[in-house]
């Protein structure tokens, strides 16, 4: 991808993204919003740039419908054919593909996603999970070198999810391109490989994921805090190791601490000694915009 | 013509096309046009004048625009609609062969519920294969293979595609061709009309202005530009993000 952008009359989607995207798992995060499914679609062939370059396996995707020999798109839209039955379904995408031998080619894929035993079921009886792992399977029914997943793990219990992104990684490991996209970094915990962070339209960090893993955990957390004596606590609270800033302002203290964990239990045993009463205690910046906006601002995950 | 592409996507098409709730409302339109043929036939088993204004003026000014346009918009639209066109077009199906199959497919079962029961109606008023009959059946399969074609393309170009045939329906065939003639040239309804009256003579009474040879060159005209518009289309299916 190179300086690709794409807009909507004066909303601009996309902007400037250069990006190379190798074999493996990458994951493509950012909040809602960010234009995380354009950048898909548009690499899927579903979306012109409105300007760059945009190839995949070195020929451009839109308008070419013959890059889905070597490309598997699942779609955020969980709509299937409900009337079918999994085994239906894959089946006929093996025949669109004009597959060779398209029952054993549907076999192998439903068995690559644990559907065996559900295949002979109609879509329709299946849980969102299922529906969505038998979706992965019609688009790797032939077997392509890059796959693109646009939100998979969107309405997925933990169990689910964590069974999707094994199966995500094994793919990644027999060399596969596999990208997906979330607006939940928790959700990609156990995703290995490299994460591209989405803000705004544009791609605002990029690396490795534990790195910005660690750096999330890290991260200093900023709370809000409402007692009988905000400047009494203030005082305490600025002389403790897990606490790096207080600010006391109209609504109460607004306190930075670098460990949430002890931050939570000291201010508890604090309040109580000093016989101050906490009214409340708010968590500021739990929204993911701040999250990445966070990671935006440390730069820190550019560096590989 | 048919090849194993197309027979998958027809074979879905035909299950998305009748599993869904419009299949009622397709077969609505028929199920009046016989019953009323059947009440009429009892009233006036001998009136030769109501035969060609049932069978062949509601017939064809209601009766076949309707279910071409419930039937030819879901094929294609229903699916734009709930998403699941994604699977078809993320495989390296030819678009031509997505439109061509699904085209036929609408054709085929308007053809099974506006044009039979057209044959079906004819017999009933007339008693037998007339004249009328048989050009009214052929008048009827020849609009269920130009309508469709017209709102197939229409699906393909708008998510509004049954407010846009509806349209295209009432007030260009309805109302405008009613009073500017020209409009008649381009109108599927004419054509289907002048492919009916060629063989039943019936021309005051079927209201038909056009002759067999302009109505079977428009409508193969109308038909082939309406398949290529739809395919280029197609050929340009964006998919919105998230960002509008």
């Amino acid at each position: 991808m190179r300086n690709v952008s794409r807009w909507y009359g004066n909303v601009v989607a996309v902007n400037d993204i250069t990006v190379t995207i190798g074999p493996g798992v990458t994951g493509l995060l950012g909040p809602n919003g960010a234009g995380k499914s354009t950048l898909m679609h548009m690499i899927a062939g579903f979306l012109a740039p409105s300007r760059g370059e945009l190839t995949v396996g070195g020929t451009p995707s839109w308008r070419n419908p013959g890059i889905y020999r070597t490309l598997g798109l699942v779609p955020e839209r969980d709509s299937v054919y409900a009337f079918l039955t999994g085994a239906e379904f894959v089946t006929a995408s093996a025949r669109l593909h004009k597959l060779p031998d398209p029952g054993a080619a549907a076999r192998r894929a439903i068995e690559m996603v644990e559907m065996t035993g559900a295949q002979d079921r109609k879509i329709s009886t299946y849980s969102k999970g299922m529906r969505q792992r038998i979706r992965v399977a019609g688009s790797l029914v032939h077997d392509p070198e890059v796959l693109l997943l646009d939100e998979p793990f969107n309405g997925m219990d933990p169990r689910q999810r964590l069974h999707m992104m094994d199966l995500l990684h094994g793919l990644g490991e027999q060399g596969r391109t596999i990208l997906f996209s979330s607006h939940i970094l928790e959700e990609v915990e156990r995703v290995s490989g490299t994460i591209q962070v989405m803000v705004a339209g544009r791609l605002a960090a990029s690396g490795d994921f534990r790195a910005i893993r660690r750096l999330m955990t890290t991260r200093p957390h900023v709370f809000l805090v409402r007692t009988s004596d905000d400047r009494g606590l203030g005082a305490t609270l600025i002389g403790r190791p897990a606490v790096t800033g207080v600010e006391l302002t109209d609504h109460g203290l607004s306190v930075r601490a670098s460990d949430y964990g002890t931050f939570s239990r000291e201010i508890a045993v604090l309040t109580r000694d000093q016989g101050i009463r906490l009214r409340e205690l708010l968590p500021e910046d739990e929204s993911l915009e701040s999250v990445f906006a966070y990671l935006i601002d440390t730069d820190g995950p550019r560096a590989r | 013509m048919f090849g194993d592409q197309a027979r998958v996507i027809a074979s879905i098409t035909i299950r998305a096309t009748m599993g869904r709730k419009r299949a009622l409302l397709f077969a609505i339109p028929p199920l009046i046009l016989v019953l009323v043929t059947v009440l009429l036939k009892l009233a006036h088993p001998h009136d030769p004048s109501w035969p060609s204004q049932i069978v062949g003026i509601f017939g064809f000014t209601v009766v076949l625009p309707l279910t071409a346009l419930i039937i030819g918009t879901s094929v294609v639209g229903a699916e734009v609609d709930e998403g699941s066109i994604v699977h078809l077009l993320a495989t390296p199906v030819p678009r031509s062969v997505v439109i061509w199959s699904k085209y036929v497919v609408a054709a085929v079962l308007t053809a099974a519920f506006a044009a039979v029961p057209e044959l079906l109606a004819g017999l009933i008023a007339t008693g037998g294969l007339t004249k009328l009959t048989v050009g009214l059946f052929a008048g009827a399969l020849a609009g269920s293979v130009m309508y469709n074609a017209v709102f197939v393309m229409i699906s393909v170009l708008t998510t509004r595609a049954i407010a846009y045939g509806l349209a295209y329906v009432v007030v260009w065939e309805g109302l405008v061709g009613n009073f500017v003639s020209g409009a008649r040239l381009l109108s599927v309804g004419q054509y289907s009309l002048g492919v009916a009256n060629a063989i039943a003579h019936d021309g005051t009474a079927l209201n038909a202005s056009l002759s067999l040879g302009t109505s079977a060159v428009m409508g193969a005209i109308v038909t082939a530009a309406a398949i290529v518009i739809a395919v280029r289309a197609l050929s340009a299916f964006s998919l919105k993000g998230d960002a509008i």
